[in-house]
């Protein structure tokens, strides 16, 4: 994932013609009857070169699949995993569902939030590095705690190794 | 075999056998093993006798609702003339399963086997695995083995030369657990949100793309490449004499305060106290078991003496008050808070509720503000008879089950662990009332 665009800069277009993107929507577009079935495709494209999914970002998969930007809108708000705002450039999910909990989820997340210099969950650090939050089940129940990191899936993790996990990222 | 433990010899590896070796994730390894030759071998049968064998096989669903996979097969009605989709559901989101995860990190190729020939069999040439969001090495492990597959020519629009069209997809989800509903997930496929559609008209009718589509978890489609390779009648040895329900093996995730956690394969009809103590190592030291749920977090919460007592299939946990469900298996012991366990438990639904029925978005939002507020010691006794209440309000009144999965584990828990609740009230700060003047 891309560093995250703050919210005055003019985005930039992913779709162009003859653009890596488009030839990879183009491809999605292929497996589907419908144009419209290619639109969460096309918003985990706009996320991973953008790190976030903002309303220009909508506008122009909504453009490219011929949707309204407020249909796209209504199913971006749907699905957690579609950030509406920037966030940090290591966004950290804790999954704290009872599974993990009752094997010490919520001393994973306390340790992350003091590690990252994050106030408090959902916040992003000062320096604009990590995001924390907790997220509902990861499906990796049996290797409590898992974490995600961006797209990274780490297992296992206890409130002392955070401090390691966190020394490995830029 | 149950990763990441060695494989116990009370366990049946089935679909576990290779978990854990780096090889068998590539298509060569694959094919040493074995792989696709089921395929082979259903390309040039008949739609029909693929259908009767698993039929014949006695497979049922493996994500939760247990329905026989060769009759919802034969739903699918060849030379309708309409397009047929095959719908793989790997959108693996109950709290305490982890089994199809391990399925499509360590055999990839035995899911795509499973959704080849179950494509063939239903007539469809376009099948989507619809992998949940989070799941970003399993997307990769099995779009890795599609493209390998395409390379090879055992996909596309001439599978293994026979001139066949079967096209396999991805289709990444963007978390959200109501998309495991099969109705949400095809929505989900069509690019909408993924709100349950009411049934009937039924998938195998008007299903994505309003057209006649099946849907079957990761686990099910798995075990169909075994069952064509080796025939019904070995499939069949896995069950109880006296339970011809319940056939082959079953995977279960095992998770929680237990010393060996994981997965575990074993034979349909396994004596689940032997299963908890003798394969998963009992509790942790010093510690007891206090509650268990045995099919994933949608399914009544038991205690130790009746999880003890199950055997393990569709019909036996039935048969003891909850349900197998997907096999996830979640032990709570004597250390934790059980009240505040289910009020996370609540949360998470309360939180994943698609929100489009009101006895779903109130309920559990209501049910989970009124257990945290007894976990945080503000309750009072007519709180336990408002959950109950509320529970039975949620129960068999919305399009899906998501509201009833939520008023199980805490209807349950107040039937059963009343004490706990009790508790918890009687430790109420009393706050004085001021003196009216």
């Amino acid at each position: 994932m891309s560093v995250a665009h703050g919210e005055h800069e003019a985005y930039q277009p992913i779709f162009t013609a003859g653009s890596a993107r488009r030839k990879e929507l183009d491809d999605v577009l292929s497996r589907y009857p419908t144009k419209m079935a290619a639109l969460l495709p096309a918003l985990w494209m706009v996320q991973h070169e953008h790190g976030w999914v903002s309303d220009d970002g909508m506008a122009e998969v909504a453009d490219a699949l011929e949707l309204t930007p407020a249909y796209v809108k209504g199913v971006v708000t749907f699905y957690t995993m579609y950030h509406q705002h920037p966030v940090g450039r290591h966004f950290i999910q804790v999954c704290t569902t009872s599974p993990c909990n009752v094997c010490g989820a919520e001393a994973v997340v306390d340790s992350f939030l003091k590690h990252t210099g994050c106030q408090e969950l959902g916040q992003t650090s000062p320096d604009g590095r990590f995001t924390v939050i907790e997220v509902e089940c990861l499906g990796a129940c049996g290797f409590a705690t898992p974490i995600m990191i961006n797209e990274d899936f780490i297992e296992s993790v206890t409130p002392e190794t955070v401090p390691e996990i966190l020394a490995g990222l830029k | 075999m149950g990763y990441p433990h060695k494989s116990h010899d009370r366990e049946a590896a089935v679909l576990s056998k290779h978990f854990g070796e780096k090889e068998a994730i590539t298509l060569d390894g694959w094919k040493k093993r074995g792989g696709y030759t089921a395929l082979k071998k259903a390309l040039d049968m008949t739609p029909a006798d693929i259908v009767n064998i698993v039929k014949e096989s006695g497979l049922r669903g493996r994500g939760g609702a247990g329905f026989p996979t060769g009759i919802k097969w034969s739903f699918m009605k060849p030379g309708d003339g309409k397009p047929h989709y095959l719908c793989c559901n790997a959108d693996e989101s109950e709290p305490g399963t982890f089994k199809d995860r391990e399925i499509m990190r360590w055999t990839p190729h035995a899911l795509i086997e499973g959704c080849a020939v179950g494509s063939y069999a239903i007539g469809a040439e376009t099948c989507y695995i619809y992998i949940r969001g989070e799941f970003t090495e399993c997307i990769k492990t099995v779009e890795a083995g599609l493209k390998e597959c395409y390379a090879a020519g055992i996909l596309g629009t001439n599978a293994m030369g026979t001139g066949k069209t079967i096209n396999i997809y991805v289709h990444r989800g963007a978390g959200a657990y109501i998309c495991g509903e099969e109705t949400a997930m095809m929505n989900s496929i069509e690019g909408r949100r993924g709100n349950p559609r009411i049934k009937p008209p039924f998938p195998a009718v008007s299903g994505v793309f309003a057209q006649p589509t099946t849907i079957n978890n990761v686990e099910t489609l798995a075990a169909v490449p075994h069952i064509l390779n080796n025939g019904a009648a070995w499939y069949k040895q896995w069950m109880r004499p006296d339970n011809p329900k319940s056939t082959g093996t079953k995977l279960y995730s095992v998770c929680g305060n237990i010393q060996k956690p994981g997965n575990y394969e074993v034979a349909m009809g396994f004596p689940f106290k032997d299963f908890l103590y003798d394969l998963c190592g009992g509790p942790l030291p010093g510690r007891k078991f206090k509650a268990i749920i045995p099919g994933g977090i949608s399914v009544p919460i038991q205690t130790v003496a009746e999880a003890e007592a199950s055997l393990m299939d569709y019909e036996g946990f039935v048969a003891n008050g909850t349900m197998l469900g997907s096999g996830g298996v979640i032990i709570i012991d004597d250390a934790q808070n059980l009240v505040k366990q289910i009020a996370r438990a609540a949360r998470f639904f309360a939180h994943e509720s698609c929100a489009q029925c009101t006895q779903c978005r109130e309920g559990t939002a209501w049910t989970t503000k009124i257990l945290e507020r007894i976990v945080a010691g503000e309750g009072t006794h007519e709180d336990l008879d408002t959950l109950l209440d509320i529970g039975e309000q949620m129960t068999g009144k919305t399009i899906c089950v998501l509201s009833d999965s939520c008023a199980v584990p805490v209807s349950s828990g107040i039937q059963k662990f009343r004490a706990d609740f009790e508790a918890l009230i009687k430790k109420k700060k009393v706050y004085p009332v001021p003196a009216v003047a």
